[in-house]
């Protein structure tokens, strides 16, 4: 009597525990969590935001903030490197959304597929199809959006256009209309800045003469770098660049930016984070101190880079990165982050009254707009192709050969699994 | 004798822990880069937790310096040559003079020691950061002459597009062999007069033969593609060169120093006393004494100059092919683009690059040693 009585409390307690672990599981996480990423200067405090927020909704975890310093991931992507290939990844690190996280690690079989949460937590539908295309292969989608930059932004001070008579050129023909007229004033029509920022203003002009359909045709290798299209997209490159500064490899894009603010430049070629800069550290309002269009021949086509966060296969607190990544991809995550990061939300329901007129206007963009990703900044293409890719900018800033570039350019992208 | 090979034992084993771990982190990574340089291992699935690596030979090399695509790596190659060179003329020239100034014993030596050699103790980053700020193209040492009442210079210090002394990389290779038949030749003609059969047949006639052969069919030598590829001294390295001969003259002066101050004094009075002019001295005494001196010092220099990183990452970035340098193009090979093996092969390359200079120093100092044991 009393072992069978000892026997059903003994089975009570076991059902009891049983029902109760994945219970506690689920309510309260702990451990640790490892965050990887680059953003330690201005963007350090937009992070620093979101760890508050996690550790309000998990407050046993304690996040490690596994920062490594170095502007887009210079060394950071050194390191993480050394740490993937050595067997010890961290829980959750930053990539360029795009073909530079899938390119590299995923073709490397290291990713989690995260459809699972996509579809759990329901940002199939809060994310724009254009932008989960970019993020995601057939296999699956591979990371969650944090933030959304443009990169296809003319910038320009509207007092000094006045002054000068000049409009904002909308296509490139406006701009080689006006721009001998400025050059004979002596000021520099298109301000430009070291290496990096011709890759960036490339994809703008390429953007504008190959076509929103032929620059998605040229990334999954429908079209070729080296067909007439390809060639044509170099040609203008170099009549643009004719209009650029001579210095400009010496220049930081701070710098290129200056040369607008101060008036020794009407135009600027740059991405978003330009109106961050000119905003709180130049002090301009948005609007009446400096203005913004499409960079010419791209106006209706937004052409996006974002930060976004993975989850490796073997993380080590793979339950507290998951919940890190619903942190992420959530509404208050969102709008706590970007306001402070100066970019947009990857969502299409943000609320807007937290962002300043530029955010707005980009916003509006984005949920209308044709979205295409970034070349210079990792949506469209692998880590291989970039590396190469810089290289055949460098020649071509040195030959000005199109043809050259174009085929250059074509063998670079076979050699790294574009075109085949 | 006992006593002695006991002795023998310990020392052997004193000095076991670090031959193995030299031997394994030494000796064998650099087999382990060897090996790696010879495979394919980069592109897409480079990173996957087991990469499927194929053995591809001297590919890698092969492509370096023929291939297309690595035009980039070659420019790199060539800077580095002149920035060795023009670092090494610099560096011993400047530290020299300025021994020479100091070992005339001026007043404040100790201070004015301290000053030049301060520079030694900046770190690269530092120096690289500070002639940044001083080389920029609209201030720094562009605008000193308005100080002084003259025109801005608008020289761009590290920024400059422009080359001078070109060649097409298409022509190396007949004019490596011109060079080899014109040494061979000269060599041929000094030695006429010892032993002139052996010197018409063993110099002479190859050397004339080579030079006719390559005049007359060069053109047959395989080009390596359809286009020319120029490369050149590019201006822009001027900068570069300026910070590290900054950086280095302190410290071939502080050798030059104490090289002089090693020279005893009677051999100083010797040579005045047989009328030999401060110059004279130096010319003719002081320097050729300080041989080795000079030597270790391009030993030093060259192999630092050809592993220089940090003070062009500084100065003008990573992606400057102006001023682009093999070991930073080693460095964006192998993690950014994720060529590791075609990043192994350029470290390759300058391991061989710096064996080039300091084996030979290393055997003649061997058999110096012998030769006096």
């Amino acid at each position: 009597m009393n072992k069978s009585l000892a026997k059903l409390l003994f089975a009570l307690a076991a059902i009891v525990m049983l029902g109760a672990m994945p219970a506690q599981a689920a309510s309260s996480l702990s451990g640790e969590l490892e965050i990887f990423s680059w953003w330690a200067g201005d963007e350090g405090p937009a992070l620093q935001a979101l760890i508050d927020l996690y550790n309000k909704e998990n407050p046993n975890v304690k996040v490690l903030n596994a920062t490594v310093t170095g502007g887009s991931g210079v060394n950071a992507k050194a390191v993480l490197k050394t740490r993937m290939l050595g067997g010890n990844p961290p829980d959750s690190f930053q990539v360029h959304a795009g073909q530079e996280l899938i390119g590299t690690w995923v073709k490397a079989d290291r990713m989690e597929d995260l459809t699972p949460l996509f579809k759990e937590m329901g940002w199939m539908e809060v994310f724009p199809e254009g932008l989960i295309k970019n993020i995601g292969t057939d296999k699956g989608i591979w990371s969650v959006p944090v933030n959304i930059h443009r990169s296809n932004v003319m910038w320009y001070v509207p007092a000094n256009l006045k002054k000068w008579g000049v409009e904002a050129p909308k296509t490139w023909d406006e701009f080689f209309a006006i721009a001998p007229k400025l050059k004979d004033k002596g000021i520099v029509p298109l301000a430009l800045a070291q290496n990096w920022t011709a890759n960036h203003l490339w994809e703008s002009v390429a953007l504008a003469s190959l076509g929103p359909d032929n620059w998605d045709a040229l990334w999954s290798g429908k079209l070729a770098f080296d067909s007439p299209e390809g060639i044509k997209a170099w040609e203008l490159f170099g009549k643009v660049l004719e209009y650029t500064n001579a210095d400009a490899s010496s220049l930081s894009w701070q710098q290129a930016t200056d040369m607008v603010v101060d008036g020794r430049a009407a135009f600027n070629v740059m991405g978003d984070w330009a109106a961050g800069y000119m905003n709180v550290t130049k002090k301009l309002a948005p609007v009446s101190g400096f203005g913004w269009l499409a960079s010419p021949g791209t106006g209706g086509e937004f052409m996006f880079l974002a930060d976004s966060f993975g989850l490796p296969k073997g993380a080590p607190h793979r339950d507290n990165a998951v919940a890190w990544l619903q942190v992420l991809g959530s509404k208050e995550g969102s709008d706590t982050f970007n306001p402070i990061k100066g970019s947009i939300s990857a969502r299409t329901d943000s609320d807007l009254s937290k962002y300043n007129a530029y955010g707005q206007s980009a916003a509006a963009d984005f949920a209308k707009d044709r979205i295409v990703g970034s070349l210079a900044h990792g949506v469209t293409a692998n880590e291989t192709f970039m590396g190469d890719f810089a290289t055949v900018m460098e020649m071509f800033l040195k030959s000005r050969n199109a043809q050259a570039a174009g085929k250059m350019a074509q063998q670079i992208a076979v050699k790294s699994g574009i075109g085949k | 004798m006992r006593e002695v090979s006991r002795d023998k034992i310990k020392a052997f084993l004193a000095l076991l822990p670090s031959i193995i771990l030299i031997a394994v982190f030494v000796y064998g990574f650099i087999g382990n880069t060897v090996w790696i340089s010879m495979l394919d291992w980069g592109g897409v699935g480079a990173l996957a937790e087991n990469p499927t690596l194929n053995f591809v030979g001297v590919q890698n090399y092969f492509d370096l310096f023929t291939g297309f695509l690595d035009g980039r790596f070659r420019q790199d190659l060539v800077n580095a040559v002149y920035y060795s060179v023009l670092l090494l003329a610099g560096a011993v020239g400047i530290g020299m003079f300025i021994a020479i100034l100091l070992d005339r014993k001026p007043r404040g030596e100790d201070f004015l020691r301290t000053v030049f050699l301060y520079p030694m103790s900046l770190s690269f980053i530092v120096t690289g950061t500070i002639w940044r700020w001083l080389l920029a193209p609209q201030g720094g040492v562009n605008i000193v002459p308005t100080f002084f009442g003259g025109e801005k210079l608008s020289f761009q210090w590290l920024s400059s597009k422009q080359a001078v002394l070109l060649f097409n990389w298409q022509n190396l290779l007949p004019v490596m062999l011109y060079v080899a038949a014109f040494v061979l030749i000269v060599i041929g003609l000094f030695c006429l007069k010892g032993n002139p059969p052996r010197a018409l047949k063993r110099y002479l006639l190859p050397g004339l033969g080579l030079g006719v052969a390559v005049w007359l069919f060069g053109d047959l030598l395989p080009q390596i593609y359809f286009m020319e590829e120029t490369h050149g001294f590019n201006l822009a390295t001027l900068g570069i060169i300026l910070a590290t001969i900054w950086q280095y003259s302190g410290y071939t002066m502080a050798l030059y120093l104490a090289g002089f101050n090693g020279i005893s004094q009677d051999l100083m009075d010797a040579a005045r006393l047989d009328g030999a002019s401060d110059w004279g001295y130096y010319r003719h005494v002081a320097i050729p004494m300080l041989k080795p001196i000079t030597i270790s010092a391009v030993i030093i220099l060259s192999h630092i100059s050809l592993k220089m990183f940090d003070l062009i990452f500084a100065m003008t970035g990573p992606d400057n092919a102006e001023t682009g340098h093999p070991a930073l193009n080693m460095y964006l090979t192998t993690f950014r683009a994720n060529e590791f093996s075609k990043g192994a092969a350029i470290a390759i390359v300058l391991f061989l690059l710096a064996a080039m200079f300091i084996v030979p120093y290393l055997v003649s100092s061997y058999r110096q040693r012998r030769a006096r044991s």
